[in-house]
């Protein structure tokens, strides 16, 4: 039988949460040989191959494109989980939703106290995606099945939600293992 | 010693005395209803409804509500439990709650009570509200981010320090913290002794230059849950 | 400061003895003399009363009427109720708008006028209506919109834009309002000719008890919608320890589409003094409070001169009625624009110069009330009634209506129907043949009780309005087949999330949340896990908040869910995809789009 897949995607986060489903350490050997993984940063497989078992999606929603990926996942995968506090209520990025988008840009690239912008640019290359009116959390734009918070969330955290749903079991954490930092 | 009232708690019966509270009396007897706002050295606000129980068929909060003889109250129900969870979600929802870099993680007593619930995620929408720091206090900052109106920071002031720090200004949604002056804390006569800069129970008045002082492990409730200080003495007990 | 201010200040808190329980009276009166109460006018009014600037400011916060930023000399506060909006109150706003050119909550460049949106100012029956300063106008047009700001441009007095007497003492020298009675049905308890103080001389030939006692065979229960019987109240209240006992009248009618204590204290005050009087007799107290909401305070002088007719007359003051000892006086107490005030204990922590918050009860306010002394509160209607059991006998009175609901009730009926007023039926009226009396046709739904009640439809109809059945504080309003019913909902929705206190969590919150949630099904964002998701919300609200005010407000959702399930089921759709209908991405990324000045290559 085909092993099932799992994909994963880093939104509008820091990379922490995908360093702690590396930090499942010796398990990784187990888990590759529960699953495959399919679209991920993990094995740089940029599109998916098909449909999936379960998705991870680290971060939340700052651009469009971010949307476009996140919808992407929700329409391949079986299960989404939201990854971390950042995709649980956008986190750290969050901390801008109640500035307005133009002071955030020139905050960050014009008027902060650590800027060196001689030519007072604001990139704008028609490659950067566009910023939202201000950061989602992931299931604010789809269903999201699970949440796993934490930032990051364990690697037992991880490890246990993965075993679980592998073996379709219900997902029930011990206190240890919810934690929101 | 006096009279003693005997109720039940779930079926167990629980003695009290006379002018005591179903939450006091029930601390006394080892079993935990889950609180926010409440604490001990302070008149009991009952605004967070968190300690919501069911005495004799109707809805009271455990920590204003006396106990009488003969009552019965409902504490841990599946229903009760729901209730304390969506009202746990919308404290979270109405603030901007970001736990990864709040000082008062671990220590945090909303924190702690969404653990002991076990919420992963709140389930309403989130609101991201925009609230106003201030630090301009040389011991003593407010993010109003965090704040979940308790009124513990109000009380404190005016029932132990003696003063009149903290008030809450506006209504409904629009309800906030404020201080006893136009606009900043350092304006009024604030003290980093004040009972009222330590009984937050989140991270929305806090003393500065102590942050992060306990490491992840040790802090309040890295490994049990809150409440559990209560529920130990009901397992001493019963030991003894 | 500047000294007149300073001088106005210190003026109006020493005419209040630099009293801090008579703070809605410093904060009421120096609104309306300095247009605003900045930080500078609470710095020393906290220092006059000797509170807390921040305690100042907590109050001023809290009443819509009071403010820090400075308003217009004018404030026209335009009645923002559904009813308004279902006669044309939307384009009276924007009359309003074009002519005084600012937007709602704006005031105008020369800062002379300000125009606001209120919520029911208890004019329903002849809506659209507004409140310009004290004074009302009713059945509003675009026309006497522009009218009224052309006139108010030309002399500023609100007062002196011409208009039509109403009827009765509505047209009294002290009122001279365009407000009229609309008494569509008499009954033989409020509206009936009675004999002045009849009720009163019985009363004083009885002992305290006897009078508690006959209240009870007459198994009288409050007007105000919760139905708590008055006599165990005054009997808690008399029984309770305490040397000073009050006696509360709340006239503080702000449940949408009621009006008819409005009319009672128009036309029978006289029957309200004299039951507040006997309440005073009953439980043992010599000071009556007449909280009056700020919205009828165009009838606070006539009032305040009818109460002085009757010490003249010896109705009130010392030894009434020749009884030796029996001393009562009431007094006029004005509120500031708090719909949580018409619950009892808000209104008491009001009348201290509080915030309106509600407080914890036990105790209850019969056992430590105003200023913590036993106090009973009652609706304006259940002390006419009180005159009327001591007047005709509580036989009589128990006779009238329903077995369980004995006697009349007064109805203020509005929206769809030919004759909306104050209506006087015994308890126990069907639904339908109430439609039928008031002239409603092709009904689509009935709000019973206001908003804090509940939205019933056809099927409910052979219900009878009664405490047991149907119970309700007066309010009727009656919806047609082309309204739409989520609308109203949402409309309601917006009242209490205004109108919450904020002090207890569920009630703060989870109204926002009812609210926006009917606002996604409407925008048709809504799926059909979402009508779980609204019952359970607001079950949660229900049980744990902490005053009536929560325990009431998810009625709206939660009665048109029962009773309109297929109007959402209609506009529920569950999204194949997985995506949330509520997210919309274009509207995400359009404040990007124009600051980079291009399109986005996704959406």
């Amino acid at each position: 039988m085909e092993k099932p897949k799992v994909a994963t995607a880093s939104l509008a986060g820091c990379f922490g949460c995908h360093m702690s489903v590396l930090d499942i350490d010796e398990r990784i050997l187990k888990l590759v040989e529960l699953i495959r993984f399919d679209k991920s940063p993990i094995n740089d497989i940029k599109e998916f191959t098909g449909r999936c078992l379960v998705g991870l999606i680290e971060g939340g929603c700052c651009n469009d494109e971010n949307v476009h990926v996140l919808r992407n996942f929700r329409e391949h995968c079986d299960i989404l989980i939201s990854l971390g506090d950042c995709a649980v209520n956008g986190g750290v990025p969050a901390m801008r939703n109640g500035i307005p988008l133009r002071e955030c840009l020139e905050e960050a690239y014009l008027n902060g106290p650590t800027v060196y912008n001689p030519k007072k640019i604001i990139p704008n290359d028609k490659e950067i995606p566009l910023c939202l009116d201000k950061v989602y959390p992931c299931h604010h734009v789809v269903k999201i099945d699970y949440f796993l918070p934490g930032c990051p969330p364990s690697a037992d955290t991880i490890w246990e939600t993965l075993v679980a749903l592998l073996n379709n079991k219900p997902l029930d954490l011990p206190y240890e293992l919810i934690k929101y930092d | 010693m006096g009279q003693t009232i005997k109720f039940t708690i779930d079926g167990t019966e629980v003695n009290g005395r006379p002018g005591q509270t179903i939450m006091e009396a029930a601390d006394e007897a080892g079993v935990y209803i889950p609180r926010l706002c409440y604490l001990k050295e302070l008149t009991p606000h009952g605004s967070c409804r968190v300690c919501t129980v069911i005495v004799n068929g109707r809805p009271q909060t455990a920590c204003t509500q006396p106990i009488a003889d003969g009552m019965t109250v409902e504490n841990n129900t599946p229903e009760l439990l729901e209730h304390r969870k969506n009202l746990v979600d919308m404290l979270f929802v109405e603030g901007n709650h970001f736990c990864m870099f709040c000082e008062k993680s671990g220590n945090c007593e909303l924190q702690a009570m969404a653990y002991r619930l076990g919420i992963l995620a709140p389930k309403y929408p989130f609101m991201f509200p925009t609230c106003e720091v201030d630090a301009s206090h040389p011991d003593i900052f407010i993010d109003r981010n965090r704040c979940i109106l308790c009124g513990r920071c109000v009380q404190a002031s005016k029932d132990l320090d003696g003063k009149h720090v903290f008030d809450f200004v506006g209504r409904g949604v629009h309800k906030k913290i404020a201080v006893d002056a136009e606009a900043k804390l350092v304006d009024t006569d604030a003290d980093v002794r004040d009972k009222a800069a330590e009984v937050c129970p989140v991270g929305a008045i806090l003393k500065k230059h102590i942050g992060f002082s306990v490491p992840i492990g040790k802090r309040l409730y890295d490994q049990k849950p809150i409440g559990s200080e209560i529920e130990e003495k009901k397992m001493t007990k019963v030991k003894s | 400061m500047n000294k007149d201010i300073e001088k106005i200040v210190k003026q109006v808190c020493e005419s209040n003895g630099q009293n801090k329980t008579k703070m809605m009276n410093i904060v009421t009166s120096l609104q309306e003399r300095l247009g605003g109460l900045s930080g500078d006018v609470m710095d020393l009014i906290a220092k006059q009363t000797k509170v807390h600037r921040v305690e100042v400011e907590s109050i001023v916060s809290f009443y819509s009427f009071l403010s820090k930023t400075p308003k217009g000399k004018i404030v026209i506060r335009l009645c923002n109720d559904i009813v308004d909006k279902m006669q044309g109150g939307e384009a009276v706003r924007k009359a309003f708008c074009d002519e005084l050119g600012v937007k709602i909550g704006g005031t105008t460049p020369d800062g002379n006028m300000t125009l606001e949106e209120t919520p029911c100012i208890g004019m329903c029956d002849q809506a659209p209506a507004a409140l310009v300063n004290d004074v009302v106008f009713t059945y509003l047009s675009t026309d006497k919109a522009r009218e009224i700001v052309r006139e108010l441009k030309k002399h500023g007095d609100p007062k002196k834009i011409p208009h039509r007497l109403g009827d009765g003492n509505n047209a009294h020298d002290l009122v001279r309002s365009m407000v009229h009675n609309g008494i569509r049905k008499k009954g033989p308890v409020i509206f009936s000719d009675y004999e002045a103080e009849s009720g009163l001389k019985k009363a004083l030939a009885m002992s305290p008890v006897e009078v508690i006692r006959e209240v009870k065979i007459a198994r009288l229960r409050g007007r105000g919608g919760a139905g708590f019987p008055t006599g165990m109240k005054w009997e808690f209240t008399r029984g309770a320890e305490g040397t000073q006992k009050f006696v509360i009248c709340n006239a503080d009618e702000g449940e949408p589409g009621t009006f008819k204590d409005r009319v009672i204290l128009t036309e029978k005050y006289d029957l309200l003094f004299e039951g507040m009087t006997i309440g005073g007799y009953a439980i043992g107290s010599d000071t009556g409070i007449l909280y009056l909401r700020g919205e009828y305070l165009y009838l606070k002088a006539f009032l305040e001169e009818m109460l002085e007719d009757r010490r003249k007359k010896g109705l009130l003051g010392k030894d009434i009625l020749h009884k030796k000892g029996f001393h009562f006086d009431i007094h006029i107490q004005i509120g500031a624009g708090a719909y949580i005030c018409g619950e009892e204990t808000s209104l008491i922590s009001s009348c201290e110069g509080l915030r309106g918050d509600p407080k914890t009860r036990p105790p209850f306010p019969a056992q430590k009330g105003y200023l913590g002394c036993p106090t009973t509160v009652n609706n304006v209607e259940t002390f006419c009634c009180v005159a009327r059991i001591m007047d005709r006998g509580a036989t009589w009175f128990a006779e009238i209506g329903s077995k369980g609901s004995p006697s009349t009730k007064l109805l203020s009926v509005s929206g769809d129907c030919s004759g909306p007023g104050v209506y006087e039926f015994p308890f126990g009226i069907k639904v339908r043949d109430l439609l039928k009396e008031v002239g409603a046709e092709d009904v689509q739904a009935v709000l019973i009780g206001g908003p804090s009640g509940q939205i019933i439809g056809p099927s409910d109809f052979e219900r009878t309005i009664c405490y047991d059945d149907l119970p309700t504080g007066g309010s009727i309003v009656i919806f047609n087949q082309e309204r739409n019913i989520l609308e109203v909902v949402k409309e309601y929705m917006d009242f209490f999330v205004e109108e919450s206190c904020g002090y207890c969590t569920p009630c703060r919150v989870g109204n926002v949340l009812l609210r926006n949630g009917i606002e996604n099904i409407i925008e048709g964002k809504g799926e059909p896990k979402d009508l779980d998701y609204l019952k359970e919300l607001g079950e949660s609200v229900k049980v744990t908040s902490r005053c009536g005010l929560g325990q009431t407000s998810p009625n709206p959702v939660l009665t048109t869910l029962k009773n309109f399930r297929g109007v959402y089921e209609k506009l529920v759709k569950k999204d194949e995809k997985g995506f949330q209908p509520t997210f919309d991405a274009k509207r995400a990324v359009g404040d990007a789009e124009k600051v980079a000045g291009r399109a986005s290559v996704h959406y």
